[in-house]
């Protein structure tokens, strides 16, 4: 894992005191609300519907043990047991006081954490595949990268006050695991006919109220051009972005109005000036940071091959968590975990404070100190024996963690939604809850296969509705909610934008909407291997509308 | 008209309050001043922004209430649940909006 300099210390202590300083200010009255509001922004604050918000930055999400632990003490000191990991890979605490923030900020510091760009006009959280380091499939680590970027990125003064907010993410794989093309630039990292490694990069992809696929505007762009190319993108972004109208904002829109191909002539003609100066990165420099994620020394651990076989046949439950939640990696005697963050009728993403002490524990001693988030709102320990998973397993049964549901109907991500959001229209959690409980045999769920719900509480898209197989928008409608539905959504490979089925369904009939879905692909779908989104790319919307509305009307 | 009542959060802590009939900031919404006259939302309105100016809170907002059966029940959902808390069973020993309070509904 990357460790901090003596550069990263002192710049991110001297923020910690420059922020207490700043509330101490602000308490006394010596500050106003609207001079205080940009700074407690610029540290992760927000202030939601009960109370005020913190957003810790995970950086491309990955944790050490000793991370999880402070993140779990905050949780239980300073807010209230528990914490609410997001698809930013961030983690949110719904309750701390304003007072307190400076020392969680410090606690935060002494592990080499903090949250800056969590908020504000400027380059968010760098994230990256959650399997990075560890997948079959990967070409490469792409995390360097994201800590290049983030190095890069942190207090940038040219890229500070952004038109809008801008989001990055890298992939190593060809299996996009990080939705990279629904972000402002994704980077998906590759090896060119020669074997050297570069970036397919995209640009102008985002959900929100104007959902846009990126758009390819270079094929292979070599890794030591990543900074200079990605300034040049963003000064294109910060001449032409508008500023004017803050739903228009967006690099995306900037894309769509200019057209990819004048934007990337743009993109190339600043290129050429910064192409050959100090961003221009030396091998060393990559080598250097590289290091850092050098993968642990993995002996081999051969009987866990027979061990694994012999606890399958033992423990269905076993046989169905391992079958579900745990995928190859690049050693055959290892795998890497999804540890569900989606039990059956819970809240997604929220995890308690001995939830996360007891990850902490278990990737210590069984998975190398390594801890990812995942963009679906899961913990992902990357590296564990197949030896050793029967003894992970019971850990996690034993606080609730256990659920086998990676991937399947059950694995909902939802935004916070009305239960705490001060954008949101209506509610996420409790959809998900009655969803979730509909759904929650793990037979019927192995049925139905893969399918992705994703379920927003507003146009913001925080729950990334717009890729959902099932995407679920809560709107409020004569004061009450709605929920509209959208099919044949994707955040992978191959990104698809979700299209409106129809009028939107009540709280109360939005289960059973999604019931009717599931039942017609059941019942249309070639056979088990046909998953949901393959159907729905051959069917089309018809059938799902027939079977939802029959002959009445569909305008939403 | 319609009744209305002044919220806000409270600068230390963020956590949602009511003005009540003594000019105190509350943590409960049916314990809030009711004003059920212009005369008296003009005076909640000048109390909210003397308040914010003061730095005792912010985010001051007069809602729209009604009263059912003696209870206070904001007009929108939004104000419903910043009243009552989240609706759903978020931490151990907190059930959501499931008492006998619920209005959420």
């Amino acid at each position: 894992m990357y460790r901090y300099d003596e550069f990263d210390h002192a710049f991110v202590s001297a923020r910690v005191e420059q922020f207490r300083d700043q509330v101490q200010r602000r308490l006394s009255g010596e500050l106003a609300e609207d001079a205080f509001k940009p700074l407690r922004l610029m540290n992760g604050v927000y202030l939601q519907l009960h109370a005020y918000m913190l957003r810790v930055a995970i950086p491309y999400g990955t944790l050490s043990s000793r991370q999880m632990r402070m993140l779990a003490h905050i949780a239980r000191k300073y807010d209230r047991g528990y914490g609410h990991f997001t698809t930013r890979q961030n983690i949110q605490y719904n309750w701390p006081a304003l007072s307190d923030t400076p020392d969680i900020l410090n606690d935060l510091a002494s592990v080499e954490m903090h949250a800056l760009q969590t908020s504000g006009n400027c380059i968010r959280n760098v994230t990256a595949d959650h399997f990075a380091g560890a997948a079959a499939d990967e070409v490469a680590d792409p995390r360097p990268y994201a800590e290049i970027l983030r190095q890069w990125s942190s207090v940038h003064p040219e890229f500070s006050f952004l038109p809008r907010k801008f989001k990055i993410a890298v992939t190593g794989a060809e299996r996009d695991r990080a939705a990279i093309q629904v972000h402002d630039i994704g980077l998906h990292l590759k090896k060119d006919e020669s074997g050297k490694l570069g970036f397919a990069v995209y640009v102008g992809g985002g959900q929100g109220r104007t959902p846009m696929i990126a758009k390819k505007i270079r094929d292979f762009l070599p890794e030591e051009d990543l900074l200079s190319y990605t300034t040049a993108i963003m000064r294109v972004y910060n001449l032409h972005g508008r500023r004017d109208n803050k739903y228009k904002a967006r690099i995306k829109i900037l894309v769509h109005e200019t057209g990819a191909e004048e934007l990337a002539r743009q993109v190339e003609v600043e290129f050429a000036s910064l192409k050959d100066t100090e961003l221009k990165l030396p091998d060393a420099d990559i080598q250097a940071i590289a290091s850092y994620f050098a993968p642990p020394e993995l002996p081999n651990r051969a009987e866990g091959w027979g061990n694994l076989a012999r606890w399958k046949k033992a423990d269905e439950g076993f046989a169905q968590w391992v079958h579900q939640n745990v995928q190859p990696h690049k050693h055959p005697d290892y795998g890497m975990v999804t540890i569900s963050l989606k039990p059956i009728g819970g809240i997604p993403g929220d995890a308690t404070d001995s939830q996360m002490d007891l990850v902490a524990d278990i990737a210590e001693e069984y998975a190398f100190d390594e801890i990812r988030v995942s963009h679906e709102q899961n913990l992902i320990l990357p590296h564990v024996a197949l030896a050793d998973l029967e003894p992970l397993y019971r850990a996690l049964v034993a606080s609730g963690l256990a659920t086998a549901n990676a991937g399947l109907i059950t694995d909902i991500i939802a935004c916070p939604g009305l239960d705490y959001c001060a954008l949101a229209n209506a509610r996420s959690i409790p959809v998900a809850q009655e969803i979730s409980n509909r759904f929650g045999s793990f037979e019927r769920q192995a049925e139905i296969g893969e399918l992705k719900i994703k379920i927003s509480g507003c146009i913001n898209a925080c729950g990334h509705h717009h890729v959902g197989h099932i995407g679920l928008l809560g709107v409020e409608k004569k004061g009450a909610e709605l929920y509209q539905i959208t099919l044949g959504g994707s955040g992978d490979e191959n990104t698809s934008i979700g299209e409106i089925i129809g009028r939107g369904f009540e709280p109360e009939k939005v289960t059973d909407a999604v019931e009717t879905i599931v039942d017609t692909y059941l019942g249309l779908r070639r056979d088990k291997s046909e998953t949901f989104l393959e159907a729905y790319r051959r069917v089309g919307p018809q059938p799902f509308k027939d079977a939802l509305y029959g002959g009445a009307q569909e305008a939403a | 008209m319609v009744s209305k009542v002044l919220t806000a959060n409270r600068l230390a802590d963020g956590i949602s309050v009511w003005l009540d009939a003594s000019g105190n900031w509350v943590e409960s919404l049916q314990d809030a001043f009711i004003a059920r006259h212009a005369e008296a939302v003009a005076a909640l309105e000048a109390t909210g922004k003397t308040a914010f100016a003061d730095n005792k809170v912010v985010d001051v907002n007069v809602v729209d209430v009604e009263e059912v059966d003696g209870i206070l029940r904001p007009l929108r959902m939004r104000e419903r649940i910043r009243a009552e808390g989240p609706s759903i069973a978020y931490a151990p020993g907190y059930h959501g909006l499931s008492g006998p309070k619920n209005f959420a509904a």
